[in-house]
């Protein structure tokens, strides 16, 4: 069938099975957003900035494991995605963003809204694309969501110039296609699976290392079965946060600058180190040379580019997680005594016992992680949780009580502030059935404020939970313990009254300084189902601990700060 | 400290748009060198091959392998600690040196005049990356004006 470009970048949203857009129009993306008027299929959801669009595309995709979709206009529309697609990136998020470009005559010519859109997204990208021609766009965004979605998976961004979109040609849309170029591997090698599973059951000290590609490849119930049948202790990044069910008495927690001390523990005296879709992030390992010291490691993951990439990995299998799970569990059970690692998990108790993950509560004023418990308590699994990045970050990490998979959603590797809030639009929209709460700080929530106005337009209520210190808190954490308390440009004493600033926009505001008041905001906002601001004032000077210094052992961890 | 190593790098990519800036950007991205680098399409395949010369460690060299491979466009990566190796070299020396001595150190070399005009003779050599070096330092006797690399290309011996 003919038709133009505007009108197959429509059509190949339906095939793909797309119901929602997040975008924002604009000059060389307007016979696009022609279409979009005309058309029934989808829903788009207009932001009021392109960066959050593109995280809130994120956030829909982070909480569903489909493929999340932004569309931008041309040079500033597109450079203000770029920080979208980053953080997509850094943490393998499945996402397509289609900009528009300024005609093909005139590309190359300074024009107006003119910028090299493919070449600055080529290092922020897994894939992109110039499109030259509207008889080549069919494949193209075919290609894009296969891309998008499979191997190990990530942003791929389609620049397409203004008259592509207005030209005309056959609708070709492949059923399947084949990138001869591109072609991961998803089978484990068997030898190297087998050899993995014996080692397992000859470790006397084995901890399993679980990283976010467990959340990409939707293996936490596999993860969950191993860790049951082998009974061998667990420590979660912040992106398998949820992996494990909180309460699970196998999980030690999270690993690495900010995780538990009986985690971190774990992973410096282990023998072997289990490591399923990790990638050994820094913020994890510490000190490299010092990491896992004593420990083999096997490490499960799709990306062959992961494996060896900081850490000498001892037995590495390539594959998707789940086909390598699905070899390995029966091998496992075959041979693994769970009893053999149980004067291990004593130790480990007993680390656990000594420095438990916990804070001072207070009287006279709220402690940030008590907001985060209680919400635990109230909403529990029937909310899914977006942060920002900060303090507040590491507080829910560490102490709201996750029971699944695609529960938590954060920014880990690109550590964007401002992610949060349109994330969670993207999130309730997704997750319709689900509360969506956007903890936040002070710092971060007025990065993308102005989404007050999109989750209020879209009838999109997310709960933000400002955890209000009055500081760039994490970066205040670092001047108090590593710059002697000089506190530059971090302390955020003026700031706007969050509670009108909502009510501006059309949500609703609550200013919290008590338990009690708290209690009621947020038993309020859950009731009325709006978008909603809670401004909770807390302890100023709490800090996330225990703490590994930057660039230090993961078995030194600051365990209290005294003045 | 991982010892530094020197390594030579064939890529076969998909003859698309930006391609070579996908792979130079990659270089540029993770802070590895390119020494020399030699791109020419492979006749009626749709592809090219690159050869890149290139250094670092073990676990460098084994990354910029990984990621080359990660590159959607990149069919092949061929890699061995011994290739054929080659490459040409053109050099431009006044014309009141000696042409026949000129002549003899180019045969030398694999190489010959290419050509002579009333002002400069210009040679030709191909050969194996050490040699050239020889060869560069051998030639300086006789004044070059101007020298210009072709980049190493690269064979697998089997």
């Amino acid at each position: 069938m003919e038709m133009t470009g505007a009108q197959m970048v429509i059509e190949a949203m339906k095939l793909e099975g797309v119901d929602t857009v997040f975008g924002y129009p604009g000059g060389a993306i307007m016979n696009v957003y022609d279409e979009i008027y005309k058309q029934k299929e989808f829903r788009h959801i207009l932001t009021r900035h392109e960066q959050a669009a593109v995280h809130a595309a994120d956030g829909y995709a982070r909480a569903t494991g489909k493929v999340g979709v932004a569309f931008v206009t041309s040079g500033p529309g597109f450079t203000n995605a770029v920080t979208g697609l980053a953080t997509a990136y850094m943490d393998s998020v499945p996402i397509v963003v289609v900009s528009g470009q300024v005609p093909i005559s005139l590309i190359g010519t300074d024009a107006f809204q003119e910028i090299d859109a493919t070449g600055i997204s080529r290092s922020c990208t897994k894939h992109n694309f110039l499109v030259r021609s509207a008889k080549e766009l069919p494949r193209i965004l075919k290609e894009a969501f296969y891309l998008a979605a499979s191997g190990r998976p990530g942003p791929v961004h389609v620049d397409i110039p203004k008259d592509v979109t207005a030209e005309t040609a056959k609708f070709d849309y492949p059923a399947r296609i084949d990138i001869p170029t591109y072609r991961p591997t998803t089978k484990g090698n068997l030898r190297q699976i087998k050899k993995a599973a014996e080692v397992i059951c000859k470790a006397k000290r084995p901890v399993f290392y679980l990283g976010g590609g467990i959340v990409h490849s939707n293996s936490a119930e596999l993860v969950r079965e191993l860790v049951a049948e082998t009974k061998i202790p667990a420590v979660e990044t912040l992106m398998a946060r949820g992996v494990l069910e909180h309460d699970n008495p196998l999980l030690l927690g999270m690993v690495g600058m900010h995780g538990s001390y009986q985690a971190n523990m774990a992973m410096s005296e282990a023998d072997l180190m289990i490591a399923l879709g990790p990638r050994f992030d820094d913020r994890v390992t510490g000190k490299v040379s010092e990491f896992g010291k004593h420990a083999k490691i096997i490490h499960v993951d799709i990306d062959p580019s992961s494996i060896g990439k900081l850490v000498d990995v001892d037995y590495p299998i390539v594959g998707d997680l789940k086909e390598v799970l699905e070899v390995m569990i029966p091998k496992v059970k075959e041979c693994v005594d769970p009893d053999r690692y149980q004067a291990w998990r004593d130790i480990l108790k007993r680390y656990n016992e000594i420095h438990p993950l916990a804070y001072e509560d207070s009287d006279k004023v709220i402690k940030p992680q008590w907001v985060i418990e209680r919400v635990g308590q109230v909403l529990g699994d029937k909310a899914v949780i977006s942060t920002d990045v900060g303090q507040h970050q590491m507080w829910t990490a560490q102490f709201y009580p996750f029971s699944f998979p695609r529960q938590f959603v954060t920014s880990g590797g690109l550590g964007t502030m401002g992610f949060g809030f349109p994330a969670a639009v993207g999130v309730k929209r997704a997750c319709p059935d689900k509360i969506s709460v956007n903890f936040t700080g002070d710092g971060s929530i007025l990065m993308n404020i102005q989404e007050l106005v999109t989750a209020v337009e879209s009838r999109l209520p997310v709960i933000n939970i400002v955890l209000n210190n009055h500081y760039l808190g994490m970066v205040r954490q670092w001047q108090t313990f590593f710059y002697e308390k000089r506190y530059a440009e971090t302390d955020l004493s003026f700031q706007p009254d969050f509670v009108r600033l909502a009510e501006a926009c059309g949500g609703i505001g609550y200013r919290v300084e008590t338990k009690e008041e708290f209690d009621e905001a947020l038993n309020d906002a859950i009731e009325k189902g709006v978008v909603a601001m809670i401004d909770v004032i807390v302890d100023r000077e709490e800090n996330v601990l225990p703490m590994v210094p930057s660039g230090g052992t993961l078995y030194n961890m600051l365990l209290e700060y005294k003045d | 400290m991982m010892k530094v190593e020197r390594r030579v790098i064939s890529v076969i990519v998909q003859n698309e748009h930006s391609v070579l800036s996908r792979i130079t950007g990659l270089f540029a991205a993770r802070g590895y060198n390119i020494e020399t680098l030699t791109v020419a399409p492979i006749p009626e395949s749709g592809m090219s091959r690159l050869t890149i010369e290139t250094r670092g460690n073990v676990r460098v060299i084994e990354q910029i392998i990984k990621q080359l491979h990660k590159l959607i466009p990149t069919y092949k990566v061929i890699e061995h600690e011994e290739m054929i190796e080659k490459e040409m070299v053109m050099m431009k020396f006044p014309i009141n040196e000696s042409l026949s001595n000129i002549q003899a150190l180019c045969e030398a070399y694999n190489g010959g005049i290419a050509n002579v005009s009333s002002q400069h003779i210009i040679t030709m050599i191909a050969d194996e990356p050490k040699r050239v070096r020889h060869f560069i330092e051998a030639a300086q006797r006789f004044h070059p004006i101007e020298i210009v690399r072709g980049g190493v290309v690269a064979m697998e011996r089997e």
